[in-house]
């Protein structure tokens, strides 16, 4: 028993203090956080845009007026939910990096724009569904008082979505966390990619691979817990 | 009472085609429904318009169509002298429906408030977002209608801790703050418990005493009776009689208005 707590604080020892490890773990971390965040804001930014164009379209088609602008732009919405949702994130983000940006060596804009496109396919859909769950009567009212189309959206129907759907928003964000797990393709180090060295170097499986896994399931944990306080926030409103 | 038209409803009609591609064509054939079959009627200044009839009479439908909330398929609505059906105004600019909305008000069966916006939130949304009022000024006109209906004290809370009755008074209220040439009444009692009505009839009494232009669509025969000055009897999409409610409710021609009576009497 006593052995294997002896063998257990050297693995410890090798994989995070030796040769300083632990700073390589930490900007790791930065990576894996900063692409999470900035392929949120993209995906959110885009998702949104997405939905209103569906629903909008949707709801103009139930009346029967036909926009021809509007009626493209549901095309092109359908497209490319289509395509991101048909295809894995690694390969977009292999396309992304080796054929569409091939010319770029910003390996965090590639990633935020990869990940932040295949995260506003799922979100766009989580915001319709929201959008679809407010009643009529809400934009009713709002246009009834003379508020636009737009502003109705904005002001009234989307804070109401966004709080329906916030479980399922949470979810789609914490699968966006764990799937930046896959950047090392394109060389960036977050931190998988410390964890694969780590093991290249000191032949240690067991104490990287624990340990990373231990990290991503702190911070998605971190990410429940803010996201139901959030929901907790906007429930008392 | 003075005669001047606000509104001039010409030959609305709102049909509904089952099918794609079937529009204008087989306006006859039975598969359309008929929810406005031509109403022509004037709204004037000061009127209290009752509208009245059996579910399913398109009265509901013909107030939404005042507001444009449902777009009618011929016919014109002539609102402050333009024709709010077209998409352009009588000097070839587009028509902005939401400038003409701010002048009708409208109050829903189901209140429709914004859940998450207090009542004062509610009230001054519109004012400040459309018309540009300070948000002070807003605040100040929001809280004398509250004073008027009674609710200044409910000013913070938000639309789930009042009663039908309170939401419903603050609808009118609401919509009341965009200062309005008409209020449009949805059945505005129907969703209400029992004892809540009076409130809000009550609400709508002091409106019309105060001059206010109404069209309102109810089942309170009550309340057209004592408050309105012209009853509407519709019935299949059709303005069937109107007149005084004296005329309406004592001496009724058509043969649908006295079989309707007979059940709600």
């Amino acid at each position: 028993m006593s052995e294997w707590f002896t063998g257990l604080s050297q693995d410890f020892q090798q994989t995070f203090i030796d040769a300083n490890r632990w700073r390589a773990l930490l900007s790791g971390l930065g990576i894996t956080l900063k692409i999470t965040a900035l392929s949120l804001l993209v995906g959110i930014a885009l998702g949104i845009l997405v939905a209103v164009i569906r629903s909008t379209h949707d709801q103009m088609t139930a009346q029967g007026n036909k926009n021809g602008l509007l009626s493209f732009g549901n095309f092109l919405c359908q497209i490319y939910l289509a395509v991101i949702r048909g295809t894995p994130v690694m390969v977009q983000l292999l396309i992304m990096y080796f054929v569409i940006l091939v010319s770029s060596t910003n390996t965090t804009l590639v990633a935020t724009l990869t990940f932040g496109i295949n995260s506003g396919a799922y979100v766009a859909e989580i915001i319709r569904s929201g959008i679809m769950s407010i009643d009529k009567g809400q934009m009713e009212a709002g246009r009834s008082l003379g508020i636009s189309y737009v502003k109705t959206m904005r002001l009234v129907i989307i804070p109401q979505a966004i709080k329906n759907i916030l479980p399922a928003l949470g979810n789609e964000f914490i699968a966006l966390l764990k799937e930046t797990s896959i950047v090392n393709v394109i060389g960036m180090k977050d931190i998988t990619k410390w964890a694969l060295n780590v093991q290249g170097r000191t032949y240690q499986a067991f104490m990287p691979f624990i340990g990373i896994a231990v990290i991503y399931f702190l911070m998605v944990m971190i990410f429940t817990k803010l996201v139901s306080i959030l929901e907790r926030k906007l429930n008392n409103g | 009472m003075n005669d001047e038209k606000l509104i001039q409803v010409t030959d609305l009609k709102k049909y509904y085609y089952p099918k794609k591609g079937e529009k204008r064509r087989n306006t006859d054939s039975q598969s359309v429904i008929k929810a406005l079959d031509g109403i022509t009627v004037d709204i004037n200044k000061g009127d209290v318009m009752v509208v009245i009839g059996p579910s399913g009479s398109g009265k509901s439908t013909f107030l939404r169509s005042l507001n444009l909330l449902e777009v009618p398929t011929e016919g014109s609505i002539i609102f402050d002298g333009t024709d709010i059906t077209q998409k352009k105004d009588e000097n070839g600019n587009k028509l902005d429906i939401d400038l003409h909305r701010q002048k009708m008000g409208m109050v829903f069966q189901h209140f429709n408030l914004f859940p998450h916006k207090t009542i004062l939130e509610n009230m001054t949304l519109a004012p400040i977002q459309v018309k540009k009022v300070s948000e002070q000024d807003a605040k100040a006109k929001a809280m004398e209608l509250l004073e008027r209906v009674g609710l200044a004290d409910r000013a913070g809370a938000y639309p789930s801790q009042l009663s039908g009755g309170q939401k419903q008074r603050v609808a009118i209220v609401r919509a009341l703050a965009m200062e309005p040439e008409v209020m449009l009444f949805d059945e505005p009692t129907s969703a209400l418990d029992p004892e809540m009505v009076g409130e809000v009839l009550d609400v709508m009494k002091e409106l019309a005493h105060a001059g206010m232009t109404m069209v309102v669509v109810t089942h309170e025969m009550g309340f057209a009776k004592e408050v309105g000055n012209r009853v509407l009897f519709m019935a299949d999409g059709k303005l069937l009689e109107e007149g005084t409610p004296d005329a309406i409710f004592n001496h009724p021609q058509n043969a649908r208005l006295k079989d309707f009576l007979s059940k709600v009497l």
